[in-house]
């Protein structure tokens, strides 16, 4: 028996599966959001505007799904401040520890610039776009990004950093969930803005599709990495199915096949972009749950 | 600091008696219940089943079979946490909450721990979970209450047949390396220390004496920290965001090129004004 299986579970459930995938599709959203920022067009903005609108309530429905998760969530704040010491708790070699940083992080840069865009658009006093705008929006943009490949990523190299069976047999889940964070994110930003048939749209559907061929690369690398004597008793059997299916299928190559054939006419769009957001709900409850399960 | 002290468990002379199952939750005051559920396993005559977080020492029952089940014999051992010199569950842990004491052994503290089970996950021998009384992790202190005051550990002092021996842990790694010898020299020569050098996790201030491979009393043969992964799968990550971020950018060139090519040919692109 490979040495993984002698460990316990830790019971990281529901609250975790929405968390991965909420702060998967938040920090791709705005990852995408200052790509588009940084070098796009002024045309690209409204869409950029749509990353910035879905990052910072992303970032605070995650944050209280992770208290949520807690069993002493009255306790949540000794992640980032010692309890007896009141000093800064900061581990750079504990996941969950830079991960409540990253967060708070991606928090206040994504409020920043959600904040930028409500005055672009008039809802807030004008001076404030200067959040998303000049020398302040770069930096903004830059730090937030940042903040938001991590909060994609870290939630893998989190679960690869135990002993658990799956999780800690590979390297690659961190890779595979920022990969899916990237699509996810951009799937919501198009579902959000199918009607319009902008370059922004059509930029956004190219690099999705590019997205997903390299999700499913990376997934087929971290299911050849782990290996059969963990594979056979963790995904040899329903969950196993359900990647198949519900990631590989629906989540992954059907969005491709219809981004190349777009058979649903003008219904393609937003049925690929539901199907890719499915697919990376699913990506998740397998990839937690088949080990939860061991 | 104080010596490193520790436990040798010698499994070839436990009994099954559970004196340090009864004398751990005595001293400890831990619930004989799990949240409720009265706990009967209905296997063997091992009812407490595993290490959690009411149970800080269990007691094994391996019912070993040769293949045919011509002969069988009963194994033995008292599990309890390693109390390891270098600790994947005080290695992940957040808050700080689980500590490195004077004695070198691994304690939980309950007023800082918030559950949030990093620690479970992390425990290459699964020692480790949440007590559902007070919603912390908890495990083995190795007493850590009893060793300020100088007394023996409550399960050592308990045990009949001192197959649970406490002390110093250079002494007891003599003492094992003596029990190790006689059992050879009397024949049993599957007889064999676990951990009780440096080369797992750096040495296990709780090490055995077992009779077969590890396997069969439930032990990973090469248990290893969390940490071997972290390198390597965040600079994966981290050579993704870029790739991603590179993909991203050679779109929006393509985009702008066609933009430009576009306008030279003198049409304009109205619905790309912002």
């Amino acid at each position: 028996m490979p040495d993984s299986f002698f460990t316990h579970a830790p019971e990281w459930r529901w609250w975790i599966v929405f968390y991965f995938f909420i702060g998967g599709i938040a920090g791709g959203a705005f990852a995408l959001a200052a790509l588009l920022r940084l070098f796009g067009q002024p045309g690209d903005r409204p869409i950029s505007r749509l990353g910035y609108y879905i990052a910072f309530p992303g970032s605070i429905i995650s944050g209280i799904l992770l208290i949520l998760d807690l069993k002493r969530p009255e306790r949540f704040w000794h992640m980032l401040i010692q309890s007896e010491t009141f000093r800064p708790a900061f581990k750079w070699w504990s996941p969950i520890s830079v991960g409540s940083w990253g967060l708070l992080a991606f928090g206040f840069f994504s409020f920043l610039a959600f904040v930028g865009a409500l005055a672009e658009i008039g809802w807030l006093p004008r001076g404030l776009s200067g959040l998303i705008q000049g020398r302040l929006g770069v930096a903004v943009n830059v730090l937030g990004g940042l903040s938001g490949f991590f909060l994609a990523g870290y939630t893998g190299v989190l679960l690869s950093t135990t002993n658990r069976p799956l999780w800690s047999d590979t390297v690659w889940l961190g890779l595979l969930f920022l990969v899916s964070g990237f699509s996810t994110g951009a799937a919501l930003l198009l579902l959000l803005s199918w009607r319009s048939n902008t370059p922004t749209i059509r930029w956004l559907k190219e690099l999705d599709t590019w997205t997903l061929m390299l999700e499913l690369v990376v997934l087929v690398i971290l299911l050849a990495s782990v290996g059969m004597a963990v594979l056979r008793p963790v995904l040899f059997n329903a969950w196993g199915v359900l990647l198949l299916v519900g990631v590989v299928l629906v989540g992954i190559l059907v969005p491709i096949a219809l981004h190349f054939r777009p058979v649903l006419g003008r219904l393609t769009v937003p049925s690929a972009a539901v199907l890719v957001l499915v697919g990376g709900f699913i990506l998740r409850v397998v990839m937690l749950l088949s080990s939860e399960a061991v | 600091m104080a010596e490193p002290m520790g436990f040798f468990t010698d499994t070839s002379v436990c009994i099954g008696c559970k004196a340090c199952e009864v004398a751990c939750k005595a001293w400890n005051q831990l619930p004989a219940r799990n949240g409720g559920k009265v706990q009967l396993s209905g296997i063997s005559y091992d009812n407490t089943v595993e290490l959690n977080g009411i149970q800080w020492r269990h007691v094994k029952f391996i019912e070993d079979f040769t293949p045919d089940r011509s002969t069988e014999r009963w194994l033995m051992m008292s599990d309890v946490c390693k109390h390891c010199v270098q600790a994947a569950c005080l290695e992940v842990c957040p808050t700080g909450a689980i500590i490195r004491t004077e004695f070198d052994t691994v304690v939980i503290q309950q007023n800082v721990c918030n559950g949030c089970r990093s620690c479970i996950a992390a425990c290459p021998f699964g020692v480790i979970e949440i007590n559902p009384e007070t919603n912390t992790a908890m495990k083995c202190t190795l007493c850590y209450d009893r060793l300020q005051a100088g007394m023996v550990p409550a399960c050592a002092q308990a045990c009949p047949t001192q197959s649970i021996q406490f002390g110093p842990i250079s002494e007891l790694r003599q003492r094992a390396q003596q029990r190790l010898e006689q059992l050879h020299a009397a024949g049993v020569m599957q007889a064999r220390l676990y951990g009780h050098d440096e080369s797992i996790l750096g040495g296990l201030n709780a090490f055995y004496l077992l009779l077969d491979e590890p396997g069969k009393y439930g032990l990973p043969a090469n248990p290893q920290l969390p940490s071997r992964n972290l390198a390597p799968s965040a600079a994966l990550s981290a050579a993704g965001a870029v790739a991603l971020g590179l993909l991203g950018l050679v779109g929006l060139r393509k985009q702008r090129m066609d933009r430009l090519a576009a306008e030279e040919r003198g049409q304009g692109e109205g619905s790309h004004a912002g």
